[in-house]
């Protein structure tokens, strides 16, 4: 099945959109020949620096790159300023809306949000009830996807407020650009992102713990080397200037977290943790987590180490929980979304059940709890057994899914050995939050290199592109 | 500030680079006393495994010395842990674990050595292409070395890695002497027989030595002056004085950033001093066999003080 997609280059029926004009200018003049040398030279790049990905169940490629698409997802400063006012509202919600259920639990009270779905859920943890994180922070760092329809249609299609990946490849791709393309960032100006890392160091400095004497002690909590995301962690520290540690290296000494540096323990006040809240502390989670640091819930309790994001904080980013956005947004902050959701059927709902088992064909049904493209099913793509053996899952478990509309994503060209060739795209910009909430302008743009394929995800064969935001 | 896990990297990262190294050209001297003397190759390539530490690890697998078994085996074997595809291997693993603690034209070298040794060894050698492929390895080598010096900072980072290649260095150099010390014993044949100079040079070509000794000594080879090539000469880069001037140096360093001593820097000091002091007739009266032994052995417990004394676990 083919969806009339809305192509944010060409839509066949205005012609060239306007913020491309300047590149379709550049694109024009080059020699095919060159650009496809360009396409090589980038992969080099990539392979030579070691930007690689894991991929779950595969053998021998146990170090793949990620695809790289030469031609950059262009987006207006108009644009631009109407995404990040519907991001920050909905951050501000995020935030909000952990701290109540942590805390007063209004929203549950209220009968917004069953109460069930918190209680029952796996990412809520009790052990977060009533502890308040260091400046009140919950979600520092969110990734929220996006996805466009038409000219003027935005969805959110997932907030990724545990611990979003990526945005190694944001800096990465740009890097990459610029190295290929010197010419067309003189021409055109593209509102930069390499200080992503020093406003994630200055916005994690900003809510260490009160007792934090003088410049506080950051570091970045990784499972390991072999770890699909290791090469970002690394990168992240490196570029922030602090040490990536494992589980290994940290203790509790003297009330505090500490790690064992060459010269004995020293005191960290802050950790960017890229390891899960189950694997966080075999003292309070998973005992036989060696990912993790016994005791640090302790510390953290005691209000002596910031960690990011917080504990618990899946319960804000979880897909059933997602479905009730809009009330969520308006609860908290007073206003109507501005960025809305793609509509949702929570299967655990009788009348949903019955229409999702009745239009499977036509949806995207989710797994609650699952990420990275696993465990779904794209009806249009799927065969009408795979359609068949997926409905037996759903009724079985049925509060296991979410079901949404097959939507017609936006594509932006990339380029094939035949030329230009529209894809669909997402978008995950990223978000600080410390005192203030910091968007840096662009993100990761994901791409589904298949023709006609709807999955972005990397692990599903998907590639990224640059994604520029005009300084205009 | 450096985490202890990191200098454990650093340290083992640089130990496997040099070993890396270290296989190709003890493959090489073998290879070379193989073709120029075809009698006794097979007692030849024992030597080689036994310098490499690796003869009883290769008798379970092999039953013959010859060049294809014993190549394959220190080259490309990954089930022997010290063949420089899994020395090369284990050191880009330690590098990735230490990733930021090194310049990017330094982790680009090793990572890259890593790709092109992989595609090499991926097949067993064609012994036409053996040389070449030695060649190869000694050269990735020099890339990352090169890259390594140019533009680290000479700081903790450094000095972990430089005591990484100095106690691997020294431990090569000890055990290459060990392996052929009865060669060198004056006793046995005072007037070198062809047979001799044969193995004589094997040595000096198993650390890259056989035309720099012209330099420094008379043309022919003499068994003490090589001994006192390899053990004394301040300025012989793999000589064991050499070795320890540097880790002494390094743990100095380490002492005077950190404020504080311990016992491996009693311990290099020691050694240090003795190889100062001592003259190669010393040596010889005392047993060079001897002084190998402990040699080798106090060089183990140094690299065990250092893991110990900076918290390496």
């Amino acid at each position: 099945m083919r969806l009339a997609a809305f192509d944010e280059m060409l839509p066949e029926v205005s012609g060239l959109r306007k913020p491309y004009s300047a590149y379709d200018r550049w694109l024009k003049e080059q020699d095919p020949a060159r650009l496809t040398e360009k396409m090589q030279d980038a992969e080099r790049v990539f392979r030579k620096t070691g930007i690689t990905f894991a991929v779950y169940g595969e053998q021998e490629a146990s170090e793949r790159l990620i695809p790289f698409d030469i031609v950059p997802r262009i987006i207006s400063g108009n644009e631009w300023r109407r995404l990040t006012q519907g991001i920050e509202q909905r951050v501000q919600a995020l935030n909000a809306f952990l701290d109540d259920i942590y805390h007063r639990q209004e929203i549950l009270r209220a009968g917004r949000v069953p109460r069930e779905l918190v209680a029952k859920n796996e990412a809520f943890l009790p052990e977060m009830i009533g502890v308040r994180p260091p400046a009140g922070v919950y979600t520092h760092i969110i990734g929220v996807d996006i996805v466009r329809i038409s000219e003027n249609e935005f969805y959110v299609l997932e907030d990724n407020a545990r611990t979003p990946s990526g945005v190694s490849y944001m800096l990465e791709n740009r890097e990459t650009m610029m190295q290929l393309f010197p010419e067309l960032f003189q021409q055109i100006k593209v509102r930069p992102v390499e200080n992503y890392p020093q406003l994630l160091r200055q916005s994690l400095a900003a809510v260490r713990p009160q007792s934090t004497k003088g410049t506080p002690t950051i570091a970045v909590l990784t499972p390991g080397s072999y770890n699909s995301a290791y090469f970002e962690h690394a990168f992240l520290a490196d570029q922030m200037g602090v040490q990536l540690v494992e589980g290994q290296d940290l203790r509790v000494v003297d009330g505090h977290v500490a790690m064992r540096t060459t010269e004995g323990y020293k005191q960290i006040d802050v950790l960017y943790r890229r390891v899960d809240d189950s694997f966080l502390d075999p003292l309070t989670f998973r005992p036989d987590s060696a990912l993790g640091v016994p005791g640090i819930m302790d510390v953290y309790r005691a209000g002596n180490i910031t960690i990011a994001n917080a504990p618990g904080t899946g319960i804000a980013d979880d897909k059933a929980i997602y479905s009730y956005m809009p009330e969520i947004v308006e609860f908290y902050t007073g206003r109507k979304a501005i960025l809305g959701n793609i509509p949702t059927w929570r299967c655990s709902e009788a009348d949903s059940l019955k229409y999702v088992l009745e239009h499977i064909h036509e949806l995207v049904i989710k797994e609650v709890h699952g990420s990275g493209g696993y465990g779904m099913l794209v009806g249009p793509a799927a065969t009408k057994r795979e359609c068949q053996d997926f409905a037996k899952k759903l009724q079985a478990k049925p509060s296991n899914y979410i079901a949404q509309p097959t939507l017609a994503l936006s594509t932006c060209p990339i380029l094939t050995e035949k030329g230009l060739s529209p894809r669909h795209v997402d978008l995950r910009p990223y978000v600080l939050v410390s005192d203030r909430i910091q968007i840096v302008p662009g993100g990761l743009t994901r791409v589904a290199l298949k023709e006609g394929s709807l999955v972005v995800n990397s692990s599903q064969g998907g590639g990224t592109k640059d994604t520029w935001v005009l300084d205009d | 500030m450096l985490l202890g896990r990191t200098a454990n990297g650093l340290y083992w990262m640089n130990r496997y680079i040099e070993r890396a190294e270290n296989m190709a050209r003890l493959v090489d001297a073998g290879l070379r006393m193989a073709l120029t003397r075809t009698q006794n190759a097979s007692e030849e390539w024992n030597s080689v495994l036994l310098s490499a530490g690796a003869d009883v690890a290769f008798t379970q697998k092999y039953q013959d010395y010859t060049a294809a078994n014993v190549a394959d085996f220190l080259l490309r074997d990954t089930s022997n842990p010290s063949s420089t595809m899994s020395a090369i291997e284990t050191a880009r693993n330690n590098a990735r674990m230490v990733r930021t603690a090194l310049t990017r034209e330094t982790w680009e070298s090793i990572n890259e050595a890593w790709m092109s040794l992989k595609r090499m060894l991926a097949r067993p050698i064609d012994e036409r292409d053996l040389p070449s492929v030695l060649d190869a390895i000694k050269r990735e080598t020099a890339l990352i070395r090169g890259s390594f010096y140019g533009t680290m900072l000479r700081n903790e980072i450094f000095d972990f890695s430089q005591l990484g290649t100095y106690v691997e260095r020294a431990d090569n150099t000890a055990r290459i002497l060990d392996v052929k010390y009865y060669v060198l014993l004056p006793s046995i044949s005072w007037v070198g027989s062809t047979l001799d100079n044969y193995q004589w040079e094997s040595i000096l070509r198993s650390v890259s030595a056989h035309r720099s000794y012209r330099w420094v000594y008379e043309a022919d080879y003499k068994p003490t002056n090589i001994a006192d090539y390899l053990i004394l000469n301040v300025r012989m880069p793999r000589s064991l004085t050499f070795c320890y001037r540097f880790l002494a140096e390094h743990l100095k360093f380490l002492g005077d950033d950190y404020g504080e001593r311990h016992a491996c820097h009693a311990t290099a000091d020691k050694t240090q001093a003795m190889l100062r002091a001592g003259s190669i007739k010393d040596i010889f009266d005392a047993g060079l066999h001897e002084f190998l032994a402990n040699f080798i052995r106090d060089n183990t417990r140094l690299g065990d003080e250092i893991a110990q004394d900076y918290k390496f676990y």
